[in-house]
């Protein structure tokens, strides 16, 4: 454990791994919050697929294969893939989904047929470009994790200073719109800080799996809370941890790969949120489901036991289980809603196998019959 | 200019109006939802804008706050183009424009109201809190501040965006099917509502689906079937023979009607006036 910290701190290529996959995660996980929000996680997919004849364009024109150059190829890509799939949808009959699966396509094929024709160049520096595929963490360097800051720092500053008009953006639109707030433009900037959240993690998980830095964390925190800001901050955490940890573990065991780690360490955490999270989670549903039922089937046996009673004038007259069993089409329930309903005082067994009503079951049986007209 | 056309009565005191709508035609495509809109609407009124589904009521009202461009035509707000005027309208949208499963309370979305006021990058501060708390109360929510939207039932949603609207403090309020799927709670809250907001000299129009009410809680009305109909005083102009004209002839309920339960929905209407 030391031995990781000690690394995290004085390894170059691991400190820059772990630092810049970090970077990525805060980011994608504050950004991506807004466009699972908007329902535009889709988009994100398609932003991070289109990067790729960005990178190769970029590299082909400027001959440079430096990383703000070809992250800025990316970026520029990834807005007019934006801006073909909207034109899309306004010109034509064709559907939001099924234009974004045009553009995703016919851009990662056009990036494809870039590398491939950039790999048979006669050149020496040809090599390289498809580490934008599935990301190569540790060709990282200092001034790359330094790029990211920035782009970065700038990415969370604006969506503080436009948190009021990124919320009035995802939550009412047309709203704002009447009070004359331009709306067109704020969400030329939130949809300008997502594709500079996506570019800014290509290096590390690559094009294929960016779309998942985007869409979980904000996927895994939106279970743990009713509140946008914390939300958004879940987000981010989960996002850095996610990429911190997954940089850690890939450095612990040879030949895995950094950015698939890391989608799979995200993936873990959206699968336990999905299942522990209190109120959303799917372990807390099944508990008060099943608690529900238990309390519907005991309430039945309490009023089959009002029902056996009514035929007596000593009302808390003792019946057999087995009569009970006989009432009810759940009959190996029946021992285990006696129990229960011993427990909360309702029902008594002076001798083993007969039971009774008990003063409080006798009240109580009363009342359910009121609400529930009788015995269905 | 006040040209007299078919069904529309202008009496002289619409020399201010409050809207004014000139010729004005939106298309979808190459369908018309709206064509040729003169409508003229006097301050202080309580308009009630009704038609067919697809008559184009809610497009008549998003394009009167600029929700959507026209293809001809104008909308003016206090003889000043709309967009000049957005601070003093206010939109209440229909329920359904809207995901309830957004992550944030009630105080929240009617906050959001106060944007406007806010301007640019600045949070509502504690005043504002007080403003929103103040319209929760108008409208009979103030113990819900802090519920999660996605709690609410289709009235108490309905009454959170009037509270929103509310909290703008404008002159013209404008809402798509406030009365649609809501219990009789908030109906009542609604209607004393429009009736405080008459009195107190502010315009509404309101986009209503139910016939039945039209008399009840308003004094001016539009017929509207991709054409306008009829606008005007809901006594001269909600008329048979504009409903057989807006609904096609479909309007059989008028002739049904029975005596008493028209008494009975008129008095209803009447003691909900004189409660306001």
């Amino acid at each position: 454990m030391l031995d990781i910290l000690h690394n995290i701190i004085f390894d170059y290529t691991l400190r820059n791994v772990a630092l810049g996959a970090g970077v990525l995660g805060i980011i994608s996980g504050t950004l991506g919050s807004y466009a699972v929000l908007r329902r535009q996680s889709l988009l994100g997919d398609t932003i991070s697929h289109a990067a790729l004849p960005g990178i190769a364009l970029a590299f082909l024109i400027t001959g440079s294969k430096s990383t703000a150059i070809l992250l800025l190829g990316a970026a520029l890509a990834g807005w007019v893939a934006t801006l073909i799939m909207l034109n899309i949808i306004r010109t034509t009959r064709i559907k939001e989904d099924t234009s974004l699966g045009l553009v995703l396509s016919v851009f990662f094929g056009f990036g494809l047929v870039l590398l491939t024709y950039i790999q048979k160049l006669p050149t020496a520096t040809q090599a390289g470009l498809e580490k934008f595929l599935f990301g190569q963490a540790a060709t990282l360097l200092a001034e790359d994790v330094t790029l990211m800051a920035i782009l970065g720092l700038i990415a969370l500053f604006l969506t503080a200073l436009f948190w009021k008009e990124f919320k009035l953006l995802s939550f009412d639109a047309d709203f704002g719109v009447t009070l004359n707030f331009p709306m067109q433009a704020v969400n030329l900037v939130l949809t300008t800080l997502l594709v500079i959240a996506i570019v800014i993690g290509l290096q590390t998980v690559g094009v294929v799996l960016m779309s998942a830095m985007v869409v979980a964390p904000a996927a895994a925190a939106r279970q743990w809370t009713n509140r946008l800001g914390i939300m958004v901050l879940l987000s981010a955490l989960f996002g850095a941890g996610a990429g911190i940890g997954g940089a850690v573990i890939s450095s612990l065991v040879p030949k895995l790969p950094t950015g698939p780690t890391i989608v799979l360490c995200i993936s873990g955490l959206v699968l336990l949120s999905i299942f522990l999270a209190p109120a959303r989670g799917l372990l807390w549903n099944w508990a008060r489901q099943y608690r529900n039922r238990r309390n519907f089937r005991a309430e039945a046996v309490l009023l089959d036991l009002y029902a056996l009673a009514q035929q007596h004038q000593n009302r808390l007259h003792g019946h057999s289980a087995a009569v009970l069993k006989t009432m009810n089409l759940n009959r190996a329930a029946v021992n285990k809603c006696l129990e229960i309903l011993q427990e909360r005082g309702l029902a008594v067994s002076p001798v083993s196998g007969i039971w009774g009503l008990t003063e409080a079951g006798l009240r109580k049986a009363e009342q359910l019959a009121k609400t529930h007209g009788g015995k269905p | 200019m006040l040209q007299p056309q078919n069904g529309t009565y202008n009496p002289p005191t619409l020399n201010h109006p409050a809207i004014k709508v000139e010729d004005l035609t939106v298309a979808y495509h190459d369908k018309p939802a709206l064509w040729d809109i003169d409508l003229l609407v006097p301050q202080g009124v309580l308009l009630a804008i009704v038609g067919p589904n697809g008559a184009g009521k809610t497009t008549l009202i998003k394009a009167m706050l600029g929700l959507l461009k026209p293809v001809a035509g104008s909308v003016e707000v206090f003889g000043r183009p709309y967009k000049e005027q957005r601070k003093l309208l206010a939109y209440v949208p229909q329920r359904r424009s809207v995901d309830w499963d957004f992550p944030t309370n009630v105080l929240d979305v009617v906050l959001m109201g106060r944007y406007g006021a806010l301007g640019w990058f600045k949070r509502p501060g504690k005043q504002d809190r007080e403003l929103a708390r103040e319209a929760l109360k108008k409208v009979g929510m103030e113990d819900f501040a802090r519920r999660q939207i996605s709690e609410l039932s289709g009235g108490q949603q309905q009454r959170v965006f009037l509270a929103r609207a509310l909290v703008q403090d404008a002159q013209v309020y404008l809402m798509d099917e406030p009365f649609q799927g809501v219990d009789a709670t908030t109906e009542r809250t609604i209607v004393k509502l429009l009736q405080e907001l008459r009195a107190a000299g502010k315009t509404v129009v309101v986009v209503h689906h139910d016939l039945q009410t039209v008399t009840d809680y308003f004094d001016w009305v539009m017929l509207l079937n991709v054409r306008k109909i009829a606008s005007g005083p809901v006594g001269e102009m909600f008329t048979e023979e504009n409903l057989r004209l807006a609904y096609g002839g479909r309007v059989a309920f008028l002739h049904a009607r029975p005596k008493e339960a028209e008494e009975r929905i008129k008095g209803e209407g009447r003691r909900i006036k004189d409660e306001g």
